[in-house]
């Protein structure tokens, strides 16, 4: 790979190097990548083993979104527009908890900015602590299943309304289950002048307690199900929606991963479920998932 | 051209004509009006192609700038106070990736309880950060200070942030008269900024990469490494300023009376007033000198031992302090000299929170030490006694 190497250190079968490199090259490594502290810092930029092939900056955990910002600037200052486009590519944990302020900034002020959201549900790199893009009933380090709570109580935040109410040109959902439309979405997003936002759920194997071998199953589960429908977003109007043809219960998502395995024996895991199923006929209910049989 | 401006004017004026490229910043009192007749001048078209970026937050202003000048823009911003320490993290990560940013500091002291008056506690609660601290005694200084910072800043010796200090509102809102700086003696001065790397797809480069404890600790040295050259790159441009604007401002520190036993050490806009007191003093006969700091960081250490070398007795005016121990300007100053002076030290911290620091003042401290009525130590100065009432 030209733009993401494979010098790498991510577990075998994470999502990050899949969402990383298909968006580099869905255009052309004509990219400056701007990266917040997280697992895919740690795995690609350890000095002298940098696995990017193009420009690339981390500052802090919590801030991508205004070095992005400044980068931009900085071309528009220096009439270097023409170089590249800046991408942020930043965890769930950077984007929805301690990075919204800057993020919400960014967005704000429309900065010429594709911002790529990796989200694989927890913080990863310190070890599968619960964030706000945690869906409910997960048990993480931080929300772990014991004798009272069954995992997170609450919700997965809804970022993309988040991004929506900004007013940016472009808001969209992805999944690393499939790459096509990854690849779609972002040579899309980059026609239009002013903020981006893709959020790309991203299977995590340690975290989700998943084998690697069906990291890219288990991500398709999670759009099949209905729990993370795949969307796009022109101007504050819903455009697109990918469909679903026979929506699958979500404990077949739930059940193959260790996250979630507490929910089949928990006191209140029914429950759990249940409400998870509630979310997934929500997502299908509000963004017309379900292809209808004629 | 010499004009009766306000402090904050100077500042602002003085950047334009440095000709940044992005300038972002976040209001607070006493900084707003150097970043509202920034955004003035952009409004008016005056700042060229410069980008003005209204941030969110002092946090985001700081992470803006780390962008841009990764990315090989001039910057600049303005900040105090809170605002400074909301921006410590990014600050702590731009030295570390050795970002020339340039930010002046209206110095404010640190809530709580909350005050917008003037102590030095927000700058001197960085100054482990790699950033070069300078601290002006009028807004001439202030404005001077300007393209030199940049010239440091973005010496290829050096690679560091630039921080200038300049006391809120006693500098920022006092009206005074200022040489306003010409374009072109600026722009011959500080040739445009030829960054030593910056993000280009051109040549792909990875900033701010993790480093692992085998190679970590080259990069703090490689850091303290710069500070030490920054010193004398620092002399050299002060040097090139006095000729090029016929102002010396002197080097990391000026000593007034050398020859003295009693030394005032102080920083910013108090030394001008001390001036006139010590002249008042050695009229009455006591052997008196003041040394102002310019440079806190990096440390004048060797202009220190120099400078006390015979003295008997050092007062130090520290305006902030390091809560259980002492003013840190003092701290420094006494393990600097350590070995090199016998000097008893005096440590006072005063006018922390604005508080009024008169003439007479400052003339009973230097007096009272003089006339053996103080002991060596620490003490605050210009406080009421009172009782702590805990309910
Ligand atoms: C200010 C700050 N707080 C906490 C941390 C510790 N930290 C580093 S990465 C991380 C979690 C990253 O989570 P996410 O953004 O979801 O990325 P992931 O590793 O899951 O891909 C945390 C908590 C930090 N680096 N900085
Ligand atoms: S811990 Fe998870 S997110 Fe991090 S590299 Fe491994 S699989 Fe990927
Ligand atoms: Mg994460």
């Amino acid at each position: 790979m030209k733009y993401f190497g494979s010098g790498h250190g991510a577990c075998p079968g994470c999502g990050l190097p899949i969402a990383v490199k298909t968006v580099l090259n869905a255009l052309d490594g004509k990219v400056f990548a701007v990266n917040s502290t997280g697992c895919l810092e740690i795995i690609s930029s350890q000095y002298g083993k940098n696995a990017w092939g193009v420009p690339y900056i981390h500052s802090l955990f919590e801030n991508a979104a205004g070095v992005a910002a400044g980068v931009e600037a900085a071309l528009r200052a220096m009439k270097r527009k023409d170089e590249g486009y800046v991408v942020v590519f930043a965890g769930d944990g950077a984007t929805a908890d301690i990075g919204i302020g800057t993020l919400s900034g960014a967005f704000d002020r429309n900065h010429d900015i594709l911002y790529i959201c990796l989200d694989n549900e927890a913080y990863q790199n310190t070890g599968h602590q619960q964030s706000g893009l945690t869906p409910p009933g997960e048990s993480t380090t931080t929300t772990p299943a014991g004798k009272v709570l069954p995992g997170k109580v609450g919700r997965k935040k809804d970022m993309l309304s988040i991004a929506v109410a900004h007013g940016i040109p472009y808001v969209a959902s992805s999944s690393v289950g499939y790459v096509s439309d990854i690849r779609r979405k972002v040579k899309k997003a980059v026609k239009f002048e002013g903020a981006k936002y893709i959020q790309i759920h991203s299977p995590c194997v340690t975290g989700w307690g998943i084998d690697g071998s069906i990291a890219i199953k288990v991500a398709r589960l999670a759009v099949e199900t209905g729990l993370y429908p795949l969307v796009e977003y022109e101007y504050g109007k819903l455009t697109s929606v990918r469909k679903i043809k026979d929506r699958k219960p979500v404990e077949e998502y739930l059940k193959l991963q260790r996250r979630f395995r507490h929910l089949f024996t928990h006191e209140k895991g029914k429950e759990m479920i249940k409400l998870l199923q509630r979310f997934a006929d929500e997502n299908a209910e509000r963004y017309g998932l379900d292809l209808k049989k004629e | 051209m010499k004009k009766v401006v306000r402090g904050f004017y100077s500042v602002a004026y003085s950047v334009k004509l440095c000709r940044p490229n992005v300038i972002c910043a976040y209001p607070i009192t006493p900084q707003t009006e150097i970043v509202e007749n920034l955004a003035a001048m952009y409004a008016n078209g005056e700042l060229g192609e410069a980008e003005y970026i209204t941030a969110e937050s002092e946090f985001g202003a700081a992470s803006i700038l780390v962008g841009a000048s990764a990315a090989g823009a001039r910057v600049f911003t303005a900040t105090c106070s809170q605002g400074l320490i909301l921006m410590s993290e990014v600050l702590f990560n731009a030295a570390g990736m050795r970002l020339p940013i340039v930010l002046v500091n209206t110095n404010r002291a640190l809530s709580a309880p909350l005050s917008i008056w003037n102590d030095h506690q927000d700058s001197m609660a960085m100054r482990d950060a790699g950033i070069m601290q300078v601290y002006v005694e009028n807004n001439q200084e202030a404005h001077d200070m300007i393209p030199q910072a940049y010239k440091v800043a973005e010496n290829k010796k050096v690679l560091l942030p630039f921080m200038v200090c300049m006391d809120g509102y006693k500098l920022t809102h006092a009206y005074e008269p200022v040489d306003l700086l010409e374009q072109e003696m600026v722009d011959s001065f500080l040739p445009p900024y030829e960054p030593a790397a910056y993000m280009t797809t051109k040549k792909p480069l990875a900033f701010g990469c993790y480093a692992p404890p085998h190679i970590y600790m080259e990069f703090r040295v490689a850091m303290q490494q710069a500070m030490e050259r920054a010193k004398d790159v620092m002399l050299d441009v002060f040097k090139e300023w006095a000729e090029v604007s016929g102002r010396d401002w002197g080097g990391h520190i000026t000593v007034d009376f050398p020859d003295s036993k009693i030394f005032v050490v102080a920083m910013g806009s108090v030394v001008g007033l001390l001036r006139k007191v010590v002249e008042e003093l050695r009229n009455e006969g006591l052997s008196v000198g003041l040394i102002k700091i310019r440079t806190f960081r990096p440390f004048p250490v060797e202009e220190m031992r120099e400078a006390l070398k015979d003295a008997e007795k050092v007062i130090v005016l520290d305006r902030s302090v390091s809560f259980g121990y002492e003013g840190p300007v003092s701290i420094e100053l006494k393990s600097a000299i350590y070995g090199y002076s016998s000097a008893e030290i005096y440590s006072f911290a005063v006018g922390l929170g604005g508080r009024d620091m008169p003439k007479d003042f400052l003339a009973k401290i230097i007096r009272d030490v003089g006339e053996g009525k103080e002991k060596p130590g620490f003490a605050f100065k210009g406080y009421q006694e009172f009782e702590e009432v805990i309910p």
